[in-house]
């Protein structure tokens, strides 16, 4: 399904280093990208959307190029057919919780979508609202939603629940759950909470040093950090 | 004592058509200054800000040579487009576009900055192209921004003396604004005259303060 392979250089916590990853997710896999702030993670998703552009390489979903540093080839975000929900919510404050979703629908997009969504994410009551007066779990609620509303090829999470306690986020854990199964979506999920990767995905990309330092089931690793620590 | 209201209704009519056009043209010239990583960009913020710092009659004499009929420009306008700018309305309107630019670009311009760039981003991934995204997202978050830059690039207009004199003159209905007004009164030793057009003048900047910054008060406890 995703096919990646980029460097690029990137300004970390100790300074400049090079992001040099290579990974191949597979349809309907929802993988954790997991590390440390200032690894790579969040660049790696901004990458695949579009909102970032890698020095070399190239990133193909589909069989699709999105971008190829080659062949001067580099998809515009618009294009790119991807469900991208970030950190900070990012809801558009003008719009209502549905104005929200149905700002995402194409010029002749199905409407049912986002009555279906409403329902699912059980917005209907907040759908009147402005996102000022959500609290931040309805907010981030509202950003998966909205970010499914075209039904995307790829689901990008950038750490959507580090700013939630602990119930907010459990549940949204089970929300996350839900539209993964239920769209067999092809899903990335940037996280620093480890019992969240546990949670959520079978298999886990360790992002340390500019490169991926472990692939696999994230039980494994665990195991391995204990035995090496 | 009659007192003529033909400078008002003039001053009203330049600052109306003036803050019109450069919210037109603010608003590009705001995105992109917003926006761009470009290199020349630190040049024409300078460019921007300069009527700020540049005292009127120097603007104000430039435009004067450059709308001469004597220079290039001037020529050309005269002899190609049938137009002459000294002493006329047109450029009096031209003259306030240059003058009162940074107070419409520079509210507009930290207004899309202050916005959080992943509003523009999620527009993005969304499918919408960047002409929707400025008016459907960018725009109306940033409004209060919009509404003080016309505003002040209104009352900045108003205000406008420096200029209008070395470009405009004082020909009643055609130039003679309301600034241009008093300064014609007191020469002719009307004060009472200079006296109610001063009075009308300082009122209105001052309630245009007060709304800027009753705007501004409002949006900031407004819960976020």
């Amino acid at each position: 399904m995703i096919e990646m392979h980029v460097t690029r250089k990137l300004q970390g916590a100790d300074g400049e280093f090079n992001l040099n990853v290579s990974l191949s997710i597979g349809e309907g896999e929802l993988v954790a990208l997991y590390g440390p702030t200032g690894s790579g993670k969040s660049s790696i998703l901004r990458m695949i959307a579009g909102l970032m552009s890698p020095d070399e390489g190239f990133i193909k979903v589909g069989g699709d190029p999105w971008f190829d540093h080659e062949k001067k080839l580099n998809i515009p975000p618009q294009d790119r057919d991807v469900g991208m929900v970030f950190q900070e919510y990012s809801l558009f404050p003008n719009m209502t919780v549905r104005g929200n979703l149905e700002f995402a629908l194409s010029k002749n997009g199905d409407k049912s979508m986002v009555e279906e969504l409403l329902d699912v994410i059980e917005l209907r009551g907040l759908q009147d609202r402005r996102p000022v007066l959500l609290s931040g779990g309805q907010k981030q609620r509202v950003a998966l939603a909205r970010a499914l509303v075209r039904r995307p090829r790829l689901l990008l999470l950038d750490e959507p629940l580090s700013a939630l306690d602990f119930e907010m986020r459990s549940r949204l854990q089970e929300y996350i759950i839900m539209c993964h199964r239920r769209m067999n979506l092809t899903t990335i999920l940037v996280t620093h909470d480890y019992p969240e990767v546990l949670k959520l995905s079978k298999r886990i990309l360790v992002l340390a040093g500019g490169g991926v330092a472990y692939d696999g089931p994230p039980e494994t690793f665990l195991n391995r950090m204990e035995s090496s620590g | 004592m009659m007192l003529d209201f033909g400078p008002f209704i003039l001053t009203l009519k330049l600052s109306v058509i003036t803050t019109v056009l450069l919210f037109i043209m603010g608003v590009p010239i705001a995105y992109w200054l917003a926006y761009s990583r470009s290199r020349i960009k630190v040049l024409v913020e300078a460019l921007v800000a300069l009527p700020i710092v540049l005292p009127p009659s120097v603007l104000g004499f430039y435009l004067l040579l450059a709308f001469s009929p004597q220079n290039v420009f001037g020529k050309w306008l005269d002899q190609y487009m049938d137009m002459q700018l000294v002493f006329t309305f047109p450029g009096l309107v031209i003259a306030s576009l240059l003058y009162s630019l940074p107070f419409m670009v520079q509210p507009i311009q930290s207004g899309f900055q202050q916005l959080p760039r992943s509003l523009m981003e999620a527009s993005y991934t969304l499918g919408k192209g960047r002409m929707t995204t400025l008016l459907r997202v960018l725009l109306p978050n940033a409004r209060v921004s919009i509404i003080t830059g016309c505003i002040l690039a209104f009352a900045h207009t108003i205000g406008e003396f420096g200029v209008v004199l070395m470009v405009g003159g004082n020909i009643p209905g055609e130039t003679r604004v309301v600034s241009i007004a008093i300064y014609d009164e007191v020469e002719a030793m009307n004060y009472d005259t200079a006296g109610i057009y001063s009075a009308i003048l300082l009122a209105f900047s001052f309630l245009v303060l007060v709304t800027v910054y009753l705007i501004n008060f409002s949006q900031r406890s407004e819960v976020r």
